[in-house]
């Protein structure tokens, strides 16, 4: 009896794990399913939804000036970047002009949240793959972003400063002396990221060649932003759809090679860079002037339907609304960068191992308030 | 194994630098001129009592729906003291659900309400941040103490008449 169920074959049966919903690694609240077999991830099953408080359905309640809070609440992390590509539909639709000012406060603002944005993911992504110390600088280097805000805004996060005509008011005097400083120590933190992390050897065995996402793969999932670049597409909104202002600048797209998660990763590096040489030429351009086009605050747009994109820190964010004439717009729906690149992650994270779903979906760079809405 | 050591050159290096953290409770980081806190009334000296007539504009914009203002006569106007014919009876915000967003300074058209410096309101109870007029004027002379504030419109009045 004993020797034949010795003898018999050992069954394996796959294990069910939940990641999630409140794992320190997901960035919010996302939960995965996986089934795993040993290390080896065979099966996941995402389930998003838990950060929903129904932004698209709210705002068919509120005037178009209160929108804008509803806004800056989508993704948490590019507050200035949602403001400005609502505030461009409203614009678009009553063919409102912006005044010149405006408009570059607007732009050096927008990358100075997408700076801000990216140096947050370098540093959570280090801490993804277990490196404490990044995010201790980026940190440092992000709160002088946020004083930077604070100073200008009067927000850290939730700003509610760039109206629909133009700006809430104008920058303080200061302004330009700040930013020339900031820009300066920006610079000198990003080098910091550079060497601390983007080529140390553990950092690499990491990431180099997990959650390869071929160009085919990314295009047919509408992924956006750094991921796609990181792909080897080198699609930009702000480059091939200029909006805004974004074509009296010179700035480059940087592309990866094979979009793994070191792709992913140094793509995003690079924009900063990209992103500073922006601010910079906007700063030297700055004209003086207007910074809004006065308007009644009960705004009634005319009748009419637009969809309006941008380039937000982690792809392209498009805002479709309809108005039918009154001071409530009839339907706002937004195209969420982060949604379209976690939809990804179910083809990324088969046939990898269970250390390696945290790292994938850290670069990913999602942020659940955009993917849940 | 040259990654490595290049990073570790960098945390030695910040060996030498100051330390840039505020231990928060005991230190406090500057606030900045514009910094928005809670939303607070102010309180017109000159002739004592508050600028809000509560007329209500905020409370009808306001995106959360967390004020609310009662308007009354104002005795003091019969007297002949003041200019304003209404004034505010009573006035609620209630801090737990205000979004900080500024819609209410935007809209007041006689510089009653402004967004003070005052952020570090936690209470114990749920509804303790319920404030009423007593303390949004008590935390308004504070904000106007701290900063020198002037309204807008007699700040654009007095140019005016030193210009003419
Ligand atoms: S604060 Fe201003 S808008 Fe609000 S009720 Fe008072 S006067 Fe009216
Ligand atoms: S700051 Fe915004 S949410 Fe708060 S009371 Fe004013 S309008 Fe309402």
């Amino acid at each position: 009896m004993v020797d034949q169920d010795i003898n018999k074959k050992l069954d394996t049966v796959q294990m069910m794990v939940n990641m999630g919903p409140q794992h320190p690694s997901t960035h919010g609240v996302f939960r995965m399913v996986l089934a795993v077999d040993g290390e080896r991830i065979v099966d996941v099953e995402p389930h998003i939804g838990y950060l929903h408080r129904g932004s698209e359905k709210l705002c068919e309640g509120e005037i178009y000036v209160q929108i804008v809070t509803l806004f800056d609440r989508l993704d948490y992390l590019s507050n200035l970047n949602n403001e400005m590509v609502f505030c461009r539909a409203v614009e678009k639709l009553m063919e409102l002009e912006i005044p010149e000012r405006a408009e570059y406060i607007r732009v050096i603002l927008c990358e100075l949240n997408r700076v801000a944005s990216h140096l947050l993911f370098i540093g959570t992504f280090g801490l993804d793959v277990g490196a404490m110390t990044p995010s201790m600088y980026m940190f440092r280097d992000r709160e002088k972003i946020q004083s930077m805000f604070e100073a200008v805004t009067g927000a850290r996060m939730m700003h509610n400063y760039i109206r629909i005509g133009g700006i809430k008011n104008d920058v303080p005097d200061d302004f330009i002396h700040r930013m020339k400083s900031l820009i300066v120590e920006l610079k000198k933190g990003l080098e910091e990221a550079d060497k601390l992390l983007s080529f140390n050897e553990i950092f690499l065995a990491r990431t180099k060649n997990i959650g390869t996402m071929s160009a085919k793969m990314a295009i047919e999932y509408g992924v956006s932003g750094p991921s796609l670049r990181a792909s080897g597409v080198p699609i930009d909104i702000r480059k091939d759809h200029p909006y805004s202002i974004y074509d009296r600048f010179d700035f480059g797209i940087p592309i990866g090679e094979i979009g793994d998660c070191w792709d992913r990763y140094y793509v995003r590096l690079e924009e900063v860079r990209q992103s500073i040489s922006i601010m910079e030429q906007a700063l030297y351009q700055l004209p003086d002037g207007d910074t809004i086009t006065p308007t009644r605050f009960l705004l009634r747009p005319p009748k009419g339907e637009v969809y309006v994109r941008g380039e937000n820190p982690r792809g392209e964010i498009g805002v479709y609304m309809i108005s039918d004439g009154t001071d409530k717009p009839y339907r706002v729906k937004v195209r969420p960068p982060s949604f379209c690149n976690l939809m990804t992650i179910k083809d990324l994270l088969i046939d990898t191992y269970v250390a390696d779903a945290v790292v994938i979906l850290g670069s990913l760079d999602i942020v659940l308030g955009e993917v849940d809405r | 194994m040259l990654g490595n050591l290049k990073g570790l050159l960098v945390t030695l290096s910040s060996m030498l630098r100051k330390p840039v953290t505020y231990q928060y409770p005991k230190e406090h980081k500057p606030i900045e001129n514009r910094y928005m806190g809670f939303p607070v009334l102010m309180w017109d000296s000159q002739i004592s009592e508050p600028y809000c007539t509560g007329c209500m504009v905020c409370v009808r914009y306001c995106p959360t729906q967390c004020m609310t203002a009662v308007m009354k006569d104002n005795p003091l106007h019969a007297e002949g003291v003041s200019k304003r014919r209404k004034i505010v009876d009573s006035f609620e915000i209630n801090f737990g659900r205000c979004i900080v967003c500024g819609i209410c300074v935007d809209v007041c058209n006689f510089d009653a309400i402004e967004m003070s410096h005052e952020h570090e309101l936690s209470k114990y109870a749920r509804n303790d941040n319920r404030s009423d007029l007593t303390r949004l004027l008590e935390m308004g002379r504070k904000y106007q103490e701290e900063t020198d504030w002037k309204p807008k419109t007699n700040a654009k009045e007095s140019e005016e008449e030193a210009s003419s």
